[in-house]
């Protein structure tokens, strides 16, 4: 038995009968990483010997008849969580050697329940991108095709658990980067409501925008992981009081009477034939498994993308300031004051996240402020006004989750706004704080297809219950990429 | 041609004051750490929080929030019912975040006024805003053996809850500014609201200070004057203000625009380099908390909870003890004397001696301190209740009791004590006191000739060698029959 092919529930189930044990399944899990690492590169910090650890104190509670919901499984956790002891990179210079001294709230709750830590995964500098290519370190590799991207910008937690590197993984999102990498890695990614998981500990790109969320192979596994990561936290003012259903319960249940809204803007220029042949193909499947599927329009999408990079960036310009190589991280030391926070900067920043400052820094400044920022906020609340005029009438909307398949590595270096429309059908989501899923729906020459589903605040059940009867129909996410086969 | 006027302009100066009072709450204003940190040894009251390390977040400390709402009230303020928190923003060692957690446009009150009275005349100074902020790191600045200049980051005060108070430029002199600081000073210590240390900067004022022709109602070139750390160095630095900007006007030159920093023991303002590098500090709403909504229930049962203030306490002192307006403004204007003046008169219930005594002996002693904080006199209402009682019983004259009074201030002995080691009773035995008489009436046969020939003014001079004698111990009625009796019989 290959043990890093089975889903979370699949290796929880062997784990609880005692026929395997939480140190074979994280030693599978390591010697797979090391394996593959060299070609696909999908981690910054490999935990070996934590993991081993925690998986040998997991086997004595299992030993010991405890049902902690996570005890024994190996996950990855991307490199902008915090976690006590280990660094915490951001994949950036300026925090290359930075270790936290304490753990984000979602590292919290997964090690009280059980979970074992494989590593961390590499994304684009503070998560500011869609190919992992502004990795200060190295850029990841699509399991799929190693010369193609894995999206980003959760891009080494997509590519570890397509590779079978890890069972699952956390992503963060905040404007795609949990569902477009899963799109492009053949895997699913749920983007939970803003608030639904407490950011505590998760380092800060841009605040009003930023949510942590699951990444696996089944959206029952992003159930499993959801129930645990998500709920009230007082350390962070913007989680939501609300309790935390049983998400694997809500899986149950079919799709008759599900009303499914197919915004007409979401199949616009730039999409690529494939790729909406598939989700097209798709969405016939829900109406095939008892939805009623009709169109929508939600007319100011056109105006997201936007109003995202004068909002994001605006934020990130402020939450960016404190890396000034006076407490922690890279810092160079130079004759004034002045000259050692530039030079600290320039160093340790690198193109796309300098580039964020400054338009974020240049949209707040007096007299641009009311013209850029504040016009963005505007559009913020249109985006969200056409979303809760279509949860009227609609249950959950379905899009593709990115216009293409994954494309080339350094295809969009150069082109830094053919870049950010890979989050094109992502961003509005994240603008209305909504909840939002990718999930796995055919390929294009080899090369993963998503499905977006989108609900509205706190549908994070019903949007799993539609993925896991996808998924119960389909068999995309049971495809393996072609890692093994003499590549 | 006009006949050019030489007539000279008098300018008035229009001042705004914006004070920043540290909250004495328990906590920090977005994390847990104990906001006491005064005696704690640098970097000690800190957490991932308040030290800004990547990924923290901020969490609203109401009881901060409740102090300023109540704040607020005290100062007459309006309070909008939806607030918000904004980022300031600007680089600086002493800011851990890289921006300052502030309000900008819906601070948590506006429009507000206190009274204030200067020779007389009682005004109401506008307020603008009353809001809430974090208090930033405190830095220190050292050279080493090589000269070398360097800084040290202590985070203790990083986070601590700051109210900033903004006036409205309605202060007409250094006078008014020192008096509205006094009163405000009195509001927030009457509230409970802030320790008032300036020494320990848990009270800073800056000043805006313009000149413009009296008559006038456009607003001259303001400076803003910093580094002010006692109320007298708000009066002296205005006062020195006034009279550099009035020189520069009349001798037809212009007021630069600038932030000028107060030299205590130069007694001069001179121009400060800027901190910040920029000045645009690109404001925005702090993504990372909610918007505050403050009902009008919660703003009813604060205003409720409200204690007596100043100028209510004024009221009752003229009511209560008879007091004069003056007496009882004086008392009630700051809450130090106001407490100690009231635990004496529970304890020595003559509230027009017990006043006498606060506003004559202990102002006097308390003039040449920089602090209207009493926290560590030494004399306690205690102590000038006994002494009043030992005058009142005879044991001490008025020119001794004020001895005592001085001895007790310093020292903090218990008056009866002081009299007792100091052998300081007042002598009226009359044996005693007759040895002292024929000696003095021995010594000084002119005087005696003098008295006896009508010389009324000789006695006062050997009733001053009878006092000087027995160190101003004899009791002067005492000597005055003794002397009267001898110089009669003899």
């Amino acid at each position: 038995m290959d043990l890093t092919q089975l889903t979370l529930l699949e290796a929880r189930a062997l784990l609880r009968a005692r026929e395997i044990s939480a140190v074979e399944l994280t030693d599978a899990y390591l010697a797979r990483i090391a394996a593959l690492e060299p070609r696909l590169r999908a981690f910054v910090t490999v935990t070996a010997d934590l993991a081993r650890l925690q998986a040998r104190a997991a086997d004595v509670r299992l030993a010991a008849g405890e049902e902690a919901p996570l005890l024994g499984l190996p996950l990855a956790l991307k490199d902008i969580l915090c976690t006590a002891g280990v660094r915490t990179t951001c994949s950036s210079r300026i925090l290359e050697n930075f270790v936290p001294p304490y753990d984000a709230a979602v590292v919290e709750r997964l090690r009280a329940a059980g979970a074992v830590v494989l590593g961390k995964t590499n994304l684009d500098e503070f998560a500011m991108g869609s190919s992992t290519e502004n990795s200060a370190f190295f850029p990841t590799r699509n399991p799929w095709d190693l010369a193609r991207v894995p999206g980003g910008s959760s891009g080494g937690s997509a590519a570890a658990v397509a590779a079978g590197e890890a069972p699952a993984a956390l992503g963060t999102d905040t404007g795609g980067s949990i569902r477009q990498p899963a799109a492009l890695c053949g895997i699913v990614g749920l983007k939970p409501t803003y608030g639904r998981v407490s950011r505590y500990g998760l380092v800060a790109f841009a605040s009003s925008l930023d949510q942590i969320g699951p990444m696996a192979r089944t959206a029952a596994d992003c159930a499993l992981l959801l129930g645990v990561i998500a709920g009230h936290d007082p350390r962070d003012a913007t989680a939501l009081p609300d309790p935390v259903p049983d998400y694997l319960a809500e899986l149950e249940g079919d799709l008759r009477g599900l009303r499914v809204g197919v915004p007409r803007e979401y199949f616009a220029a730039g999409l690529e034939p494939g790729v909406e042949a598939a989700v097209r193909a798709a969405i016939a499947q829900l109406a095939a498994l008892g939805a009623s599927v009709d169109e929508v329009s939600l007319p100011h999408t056109e105006y997201g993308v936007a109003a995202y990079y004068l909002i994001a960036p605006a934020e990130a310009s402020a939450n960016l300031a404190r890396y000034d190589g006076v407490k922690y991280g890279y810092s160079v030391a130079a004759p004034t004051l002045l000259d050692s926070y530039f030079r600290t900067r320039a160093e340790g920043f690198g193109p796309e996240v300098k580039r964020r400052i400054m338009l974020g820094t240049y949209a707040l400044s007096a007299g641009y402020y009311d013209a850029y920022y504040l016009k963005a906020q505007k559009v913020r609340t249109l985006i969200k006004s056409d979303f809760d005029r279509a949860f009227e009438r609609f249950d959950v909307l379905a899009t593709p989750t990115s216009p293409t398949v994954a494309f080339r590595l350094g295809e969009r270096v150069a082109d830094p706004l053919a870049m950010y429309l890979s989050d094109v059908c992502t961003i509005p989501v994240n603008l209305a704080g909504l909840p939002g899923v990718s999930v796995p729906c055919g390929f294009v020459d080899g090369l993963p297809v998503g499905l977006q589903l989108i609900g509205p605040p706190l549908s994070e059940g019903r949007l799993l219950r539609v993925a896991h009867c996808y998924q119960q129909a389909t068999d995309w996410h049971r495809r393996t990429p072609p890692l093994d086969e003499g590549g | 041609m006009a006949k050019a006027t030489a007539a000279r302009v008098t300018y008035e100066p229009v001042i705004g004051l914006e004070v920043h009072a540290q909250i004495r709450t328990k906590s920090k204003m977005f994390c847990g750490c104990s906001a006491d940190y005064f005696d704690a040894p640098p970097n000690t009251h800190v957490c991932p929080v308040c030290l800004g390390l990547p990924g923290v977040l901020p969490v609203i400390n109401q009881a901060a929030v409740e102090a300023t709402l109540m704040t607020a009230l005290a100062l007459n303020c309006e309070i909008p019912e939806a607030c918000k928190f904004d980022r300031k923003n600007y680089f600086y060692p002493d800011l851990m975040k890289g921006y300052q957690i502030s309000q900008y446009d819906l601070p948590f009150s506006r429009n507000g006024w206190l009274t204030i009275e200067v020779d007389g005349q009682t005004r109401r100074i506008g307020i603008e805003r009353v809001h809430l902020e974090e208090d930033t790191a405190r830095l220190l600045h050292r050279t080493d053996a090589h000269g070398r200049a360097y800084s040290l980051v202590d985070v203790n005060r990083s986070g601590v809850p700051l109210l900033e108070i903004v006036s409205k430029p309605d202060l007409r002199s250094a006078a008014e500014a020192r008096a509205y600081l006094v009163k405000l000073h009195a509001i927030l210590q009457a509230l409970g609201i802030s320790s008032g240390h300036l020494e320990e900067g848990a009270f800073r004022c800056d000043a805006n200070i313009s000149l413009r022709p009296v008559g006038s109602t456009e607003f001259g070139t303001k400076t803003e004057i910093k580094n002010m750390n006692s109320f007298r160095a708000v009066y002296r630095a205005l006062e020195y203000e006034i009279a550099r900007q009035t020189a520069i006007l009349e001798e037809g030159g212009q007021i630069v625009q600038e932030t000028r920093g107060w030299v205590d023991d130069r007694g001069i303002t001179v121009p400060q380099r800027s901190k910040e590098f920029a000045h645009d500090y690109r404001y925005f709403p702090e993504p990372d908390l909610p918007p505050v909504f403050i009902s009008r229930e919660w703003v009813a049962q604060l205003r409720a909870r409200l204690p007596e203030l100043p100028d209510a306490r004024r009221e009752r002192y003229q009511r209560e003890y008879g007091l004069s307006a003056y007496d009882a403004g004086q008392l009630a204007g700051s809450h130090a004397i106001a407490q100690f003046f009231e635990r004496t008169v529970a304890l020595y219930p003559k509230p027009k001696v017990v006043a006498n005594w606060v506003q004559g002996e202990l102002f006097r002693l308390l003039k040449d301190r920089e602090t209207l904080d009493l926290s560590d006199l030494r004399l306690t209402p205690e102590h000038l209740a006994e002494l009043l009682t030992l005058v009142d019983r005879g044991v001490l004259s008025l020119a001794l009791a004020r001895q005592v009074f001085e001895e007790a201030f310093v020292t903090g002995e218990r008056p009866e004590a002081i009299v007792q080691a100091r052998g300081l009773a007042q002598i009226s035995d009359t044996a005693e006191l007759e040895r002292v008489v024929d000696e003095v009436l021995a010594t000084n046969p002119r005087p005696v000739a003098d008295y006896r020939a009508g010389k009324e003014a000789a006695l006062s001079f050997l009733m001053g060698q009878v006092m000087k004698a027995t160190r101003g111990k004899a009791n002067p009625s005492v000597v005055a029959e003794l002397l009267r009796a001898r110089l009669r019989t003899d």
